[in-house]
């Protein structure tokens, strides 16, 4: 996974609540066996008509957001499904760092699986983002994930809170299944004292000898 | 002590699965993960690049139900689809996972197929690669979904980092009037609170409501959770939950399982066990349920109004309103009951239960789908399918001219031949009404298996408790009310 140190780019504002994963990766490109090239189809419905000709009505399509690479939105942001589609296509597409007053769990988790920054201001602070970004053309934020600071070039400095795990995997770009299985030993202890029972056809006659008697 | 101090039921069953803790992380074990075809393949095809194998592959199972056609299963015409159905299949063999494939008598939706199979037992952790995961908790399993990198991290270690979620009971209380369901109830629920207010919370239903409903009734509880932003539902283990599970499949039998009933009952939360915040729903004055919006917190009555989204304060909200309006191609003030249909959907992980399609049946039986309405009726499971064509509910269905298909997610989220054409009307047992969810330009209107059958025979919304009432006068009180025992 790409490290995520510090990153600086234009602001786009997609000014809606509750966008669901639906939208960001409608379900008809889930059938694909890549984590690659989702980018194309993100925001598919909103973001083209008929025939795949650009939407000029979708904010992001813009000539002046060309280029985005931090999303500035609205409330419950990744909602629905689980698709982790969607964060590839928002990755895909450019963005690397995502801002808004609270995400979706599921969307959230899945974004630091995949170099993905987002990040949870106040309403308050979302909101002067949303104005400067309307305001200043080519509106720029520099992100930096080692001080949890984002500042723009007028002398804006906002602070944000990331969980210290998470932080640190995104710094170093960990690949969080080689960290797990350094729990190895602690793994197969809790196994020994926590048996399950096997969900295997065979397993299953093997494991209930009372069941001819049912 | 600690030990003594009350927890709560999430707490007892996180307690008990913790492998590692750091200050904010959890490492938990995983006691099953479910696995099917559209989040699965990039997680396989990544073990296969790093030379993993799946640690533990006796605690998954799999199964195929997005992509299937529900009209015949076995003829994907989709070549993108026939290629991922076929790709779970061969990840199945090579990394020893057991398979519910198109062939056997136990495949349908995931979610229908865990509990149906005794797959899901109370005080387990369950995940799968899908949202609706959430619906295993009716049975006392803390059960979520995940995304597709996830699965393979669970695969590889049979393990999940999670960030302990905070816990929030909501309590149901009053008196379910006829023709209110488990969907109405949770409907009413998310409309009352949002669709955010469930984020980084684990929701534990609660209240005699919830006491007297059966375990299809908390399935369809818990499978919406997340449409409210919870992580999980959970509903306490009891003699419902006991009776549901005595003699499943992979449920434990004879003494061992009377050990395990004794184990389920320890897990419900202590007396006085403290929650981090509590809400209290009243379903006394609570109606079968239309959603009129694009998000599933956008639902009201049926003797209600579409909202005009100047009576919303927060701009941004009023604005939502006023998009999801215009995609549903709705005006302010039009009544729920003047809105016709085009097509009517009885399906999904839901509303596809043995019980769900009863209750449909009982509104649908001696009637007829109105002229020009399209009504499908998509069984959870090849069981479901079976057990209903045994009792004559598909009899009932297609002498009304419902068409009656073969188990699968199908017109749920369109990603198979079942899907709802461009400005047209659905009415949907599911359990997303997001724009293009069940195809582009679809305008899907949420609601109960009663209500959705009760708007095929309509062709526009009606309340279902007339028709109740109908049949109550015709036939006297041979039926009681809409609620089975």
């Amino acid at each position: 996974m790409q490290p995520f140190r510090r990153h600086t780019g234009l602001v786009a504002p997609l000014d809606r609540v509750n966008v669901d994963t639906d939208q960001m990766i409608p379900k008809q490109f889930c059938k694909l066996l890549t984590r690659e090239g989702y980018g194309r189809f993100l925001f598919y419905d909103w973001r083209y008509l008929p025939g795949e000709k650009p939407n000029p009505e979708f904010e992001l399509n813009q000539p002046r957001y060309q280029g985005a690479s931090i999303l500035l939105t609205r409330a419950n942001f990744g909602c629905g499904s689980s698709r982790e589609h969607a964060p590839w296509g928002v990755a895909d597409y450019g963005f690397r760092v995502l801002i808004a007053p609270s995400f979706a769990d599921i969307f959230y988790n899945n974004c630091f699986k995949n170099g993905l920054l987002p990040i949870t201001l106040p309403d308050e602070q979302v909101d002067e983002l949303f104005r400067r970004t309307y305001a200043h053309e080519g509106y720029r934020l520099t992100v930096d994930l080692e001080q949890q600071t984002i500042a723009d070039e007028q002398g804006l400095v906002l602070t944000f809170e990331i969980d210290p795990f998470r932080k640190y995997c995104l710094l170093n770009g960990l690949d969080d299944i080689g960290l797990t299985l350094q729990h190895e030993d602690k793994i197969r202890a809790f196994e020994e004292k926590h048996p399950v029972t096997p969900v295997q056809y065979d397993e299953v006659d093997m494991w209930s000898p009372e069941r001819a008697a049912d | 002590m600690s030990g003594h101090r009350p927890r709560t039921m999430f707490e007892k069953i996180w307690d008990q699965h913790l492998v590692v803790e750091t200050d904010t992380q959890c490492l938990l074990y995983i006691d099953l993960h479910l696995v099917h075809e559209v989040t699965s393949p990039q997680a396989f095809e990544n073990l296969r690049l790093s030379g993993r194998r799946v640690r533990r592959p006796e605690l998954t199972f799999a199964t195929m139900d997005h992509n299937v056609p529900t009209d015949n299963p076995f003829d994907v015409r989709d070549p993108i689809a026939r290629t991922q159905i076929q790709t779970l299949a061969d990840n199945c063999r090579t990394f020893g996972i057991e398979l519910a494939d198109l062939e056997s008598p136990d495949q349908g939706i995931v979610h229908i197929i865990g509990p149906e199979l005794g797959l899901t037992l109370p005080g387990k952790t369950i995940v799968c690669g899908d949202s609706h995961t959430s619906t295993h908790g009716a049975f006392g399993a803390l059960a979520f979904g995940i995304g597709t990198s996830e699965v393979e991290h669970v695969l590889a270690t049979q393990c999940l980092w999670q960030t302990r979620p905070k816990t929030l009971k909501v309590e149901i209380t009053g008196t379910r009037r006829p023709g209110v369901t488990a969907k109405d109830v949770i409907l009413g629920l998310i409309a009352r609170y949002g669709v955010g207010f469930g984020t980084g919370y684990v929701m534990e239903y609660a209240g005699e409501v919830v006491r007297g409903m059966t375990m299809e009734e908390r399935m369809t509880l818990c499978n919406m959770s997340i449409e409210a932003g919870a992580r999980a539902g959970l509903v306490a283990p009891d003699e419902t939950t006991f009776e549901y599970l005595r003699g499943r499949r992979f449920a434990p039998k004879g003494a061992d399982f009377e050990r395990c009933v004794a184990e389920w009952r320890a897990i419900v939360s202590d007396e006085g066990a403290v929650y981090d915040k509590m809400v209290v729903f009243d379903v006394t004055d609570l109606e079968p349920q239309v959603t009129w919006g694009t998000n599933p917190g956008m639902s009201v009555n049926v003797s209600g109004t579409v909202p005009d989204p100047a009576s919303f304060d927060n701009p941004v909200q009023r604005r939502a309103a006023e998009q999801a309006l215009a995609y549903m191609g709705l005006e302010p003030g039009t009544k729920i009951t003047e809105i016709p249909v085009q097509h009517v959907f009885i399906g999904s992980c839901t509303n596809a239960r043995i019980e769900d399609l009863r209750q449909a049946a009982r509104v649908v039986r001696g009637r007829r789908v109105a002229p020009g309405v399209r009504a499908l009726v998509v069984p959870g499971s090849k069981r479901v399918k079976e057990q209903a064509e045994r009792e004559g509910l598909r009899d009932i269905f297609v002498a009304a001219g419902f068409e009656w298909r073969e188990p699968g997610c199908s017109m749920c989220l369109a990603m198979n031949p079942d899907f709802v054409p461009p400005g047209e009307r659905c009415a949907s047992t599911s359990n997303r009404n997001f724009e293009g969810r069940q195809g582009r330009g679809a305008r899907t209107h949420l609601v109960s298996p009663m209500m959705a059958a009760a708007a095929a025979i309509a062709g526009h919304f009606i309340d279902v408790r007339e028709l109740l009432r109908d049949d109550d006068t015709e036939r006297g009180a041979e039926h009681g009310t809409a609620h089975s025992a």
